[in-house]
């Protein structure tokens, strides 16, 4: 009986459920507050607990990292989906996608939310990219965090590649295609690569298995442990690059806010506005699908898919070893060691690096947009170096004379910036860094928009 | 004197242990390239299936009078052209582009194979007219069988260039 009369309220079962998954709302109202703060500290586990006040101005980040994070759970949540109707075999994979968009409820939606969501990752993580290039957040202790960020983006870049294959209509096969038939001029392991990729002779249904085994198992799982590496590194280096102004003297941190809620708020609000843009634009705009993959039949013009056409317009020009080959190994390198050059100074946090360094930005940008197209132009119309020297290899005529002739150049480039400008290497090095980046856009635009049928150049909408 | 050998005793001691662990590392390494290895040859596309369809790989086209001079069959099922020449002899090309292995189709105005994909074109002999392609057309195994043509598309047959004795002429004419 005294029992009865000690314990305060007899509770009801829903009560007891309520009270077992969120006991902190059983306590009085003042020690609710330290469970809330206990909530929070859940977030804490995964943000820091105060950042500096400055690394929270939207034009240091521009929120780019947090939108990755974003679409990368948008798109597992969505490709989760579409696994559950999407048949990964030649004869059933496109009837499949036709089914997802007629028959299933709210599929096409699915279909379109993944569909941009892939193709915004890629543009987002390029701006991340290149906002971390020029705020120079590479320097110690940043550098590893740099090779991590290149992996990751070289991952979603696969991912995209392999994903583009799946819907097997005329597209995606021919532009998978003739992407792994420039695997072949790859020396030594090209012909074994591909094979290997391709799982036979030609693209098929061992392709598509192996295809859909990297694009919804090893690239995620991928993902998902380059992530939180990435994001740890960034926790160790102290949270984002310290912004400032050029000459200033480093190693003022400022003041430090609470992070719950300057930060959390902002990131919040930038996953939520992104969330909307790509529920709008995917309710307006279906992801595009072509009549069936037919093997037999290449369809004119047939482009790699667009990430890759700054590739294959440089395959217009060059000899396929170059072009394939060695432009894309030594550019890979340069990006990966770009860390760890030897400095003049520590830019971190000053965007384009010094007044100087925003000049010969602008410069090199102009160099390029002016260089670029006069070169397509030339070679294009004027230039047919093979024709001239019949008897000399096209590897030579076609590849080795003008990459000479481009390394040349831009050597030449770097030298004239050094003297004309009394750059530091800080400041020489990004203008050919800003070269190299607008020709290869200039070269990626061309072949979306400038080239018709039979790959001839041509204007747009003409 | 005794500290010395008491030294030398934890120095031996601690050499022995750093080999087994040397040892150990050594064993992991080979054990990674084992699972590097099996997995490799799991993924590699096998023969298996390649010869269980050999007896197929043989295409009957048809007697030799059946192709007139000068013109070029498409057989889909061997995905190669049968081309027969103005002199009479045979050729059996593949449809695949040398460039990136894009499906090139015969242009009868132009007589030339022209490539869709970044317009390399190629004779009737699969020769290459212009490039980007860096080598002619492959060409597959063509014998003749009592005046019936037959073709072997088991093996493709790289060529950099066209050579008359690529032609197959059949023994009448």
């Amino acid at each position: 009986m005294t029992q009865h009369e000690v314990a305060p309220k007899k509770l009801s079962v829903f009560q007891r459920i309520r009270y077992s998954v969120f006991p902190g709302t059983q306590r009085p109202v003042k020690d609710q507050r330290g469970y809330r703060r206990f909530f929070n500290s859940l977030i804490l586990h995964f943000r820091p607990r105060t950042v500096p006040d400055r690394t929270l101005r939207l034009t240091l980040s521009w929120g780019l990292g947090g939108m990755a994070v974003v679409l990368i759970f948008l798109l597992i949540g969505t490709g989760v989906l579409l696994k559950f109707v999407y048949e990964p075999f030649p004869g059933k994979a496109y009837d499949s996608i036709l089914h997802l968009q007629r028959d299933v409820l709210f599929g096409q939606l699915i279909r379109n939310i993944h569909h941009w969501s892939a193709n915004l990752i890629l543009i987002v993580v390029f701006l991340h990219f290149l906002r971390v290039y020029f705020t120079g957040a590479f320097h110690p202790p940043r550098q590893f965090n740099w090779v991590i960020g290149l992996g990751l983006f070289f991952t979603v870049l696969l991912s995209n590649f392999t994903g583009y294959l799946l819907p097997w209509d005329q597209l995606a096969f021919w532009a998978v295609t003739i992407c792994a038939g420039m695997l072949e001029y790859i020396p030594g392991v090209g012909l074994w690569l591909q094979k290997l990729i391709q799982g036979g002779p030609a693209v098929g249904s061992a392709t598509l298995s192996n295809f859909y085994a990297i694009h919804t198992a090893i690239l995620p799982a991928l993902v998902i442990t380059l992530m939180p590496l990435h994001f740890w590194r960034v926790r160790k280096a102290g949270g984002l690059v310290i912004p400032g102004a050029p000459g200033e003297i480093k190693g003022t941190r400022g003041e430090s806010v609470p992070a719950i809620p300057n930060l959390i708020l902002r990131e919040v609000v930038v996953a939520l506005v992104l969330l909307a843009c790509i529920l709008v634009f995917s309710v307006l705009f279906n992801a595009p699908l072509e009549s069936k993959a037919n093997p037999g039949l290449s369809p004119n013009p047939t482009k790699a898919p667009w990430y890759f056409l700054g590739i294959q317009e440089m395959l217009m020009h060059f000899h396929p070893f170059f072009s394939l080959f060695l432009i894309p190994i030594l550019m890979m390198t340069a990006l990966l060691g770009l860390p760890y050059i030897d400095y003049n100074t520590d830019t971190g946090g000053v965007w384009f690096a010094s007044p100087t360094g925003r000049k010969t930005a602008v410069v090199a940008a102009l160099t390029a947009t002016v260089a670029t197209p006069v070169g397509i132009l030339a070679d294009e119309h004027f230039i047919d170096l093979a024709n001239w020297a019949d008897h000399i290899p096209p590897l030579i005529t076609n590849g080795l004379i003008p990459f000479v002739i481009i390394f040349a150049a831009s050597a030449g480039f770097y030298v004239l910036i050094k003297r004309k400008y009394a750059a530091t290497n800080n400041e020489a090095i990004q203008a050919l860094f800003v070269l190299f980046l607008v020709a290869f856009l200039i070269l990626t635009a061309t072949g979306m928009w400038f080239r018709g049928p039979g790959m001839k150049l041509m204007l747009p909408f003409y | 004197m005794s500290d010395k050998k008491e030294n030398q005793h934890a120095l031996s001691r601690g050499s022995r242990r750093s080999f087994l662990v040397k040892i150990w590392i050594g064993l992991g390494f080979v054990a990674l390239l084992e699972f590097i290895g099996v997995a490799t040859a799991f993924l590699f596309p096998g023969k298996r299936r390649v010869t269980a369809d050999n007896f197929k790989t043989v295409i009957e086209a048809g007697p030799a009078d059946k192709f007139p001079l000068d013109s070029v069959t498409a057989f889909v099922r061997g995905k190669f052209y049968l081309v027969r020449l103005d002199d009479g002899g045979f050729l059996a090309l593949s449809r695949k582009c040398t460039h990136l292995g894009c499906t090139v189709p015969w242009v009868s105005k132009e007589k030339k194979f022209v490539c869709p994909c970044h317009s390399s074109t190629f004779d009737i002999r699969g020769a290459v007219v212009s490039p980007p392609a860096p080598r002619a057309l492959d060409i597959y195994h063509v014998f003749i069988e009592n005046t019936v043509v037959k073709v072997d598309t088991a093996k493709k047959i790289k060529r950099t260039e066209f050579r008359s004795e690529h032609i197959v002429y059949p023994e009448s004419v």
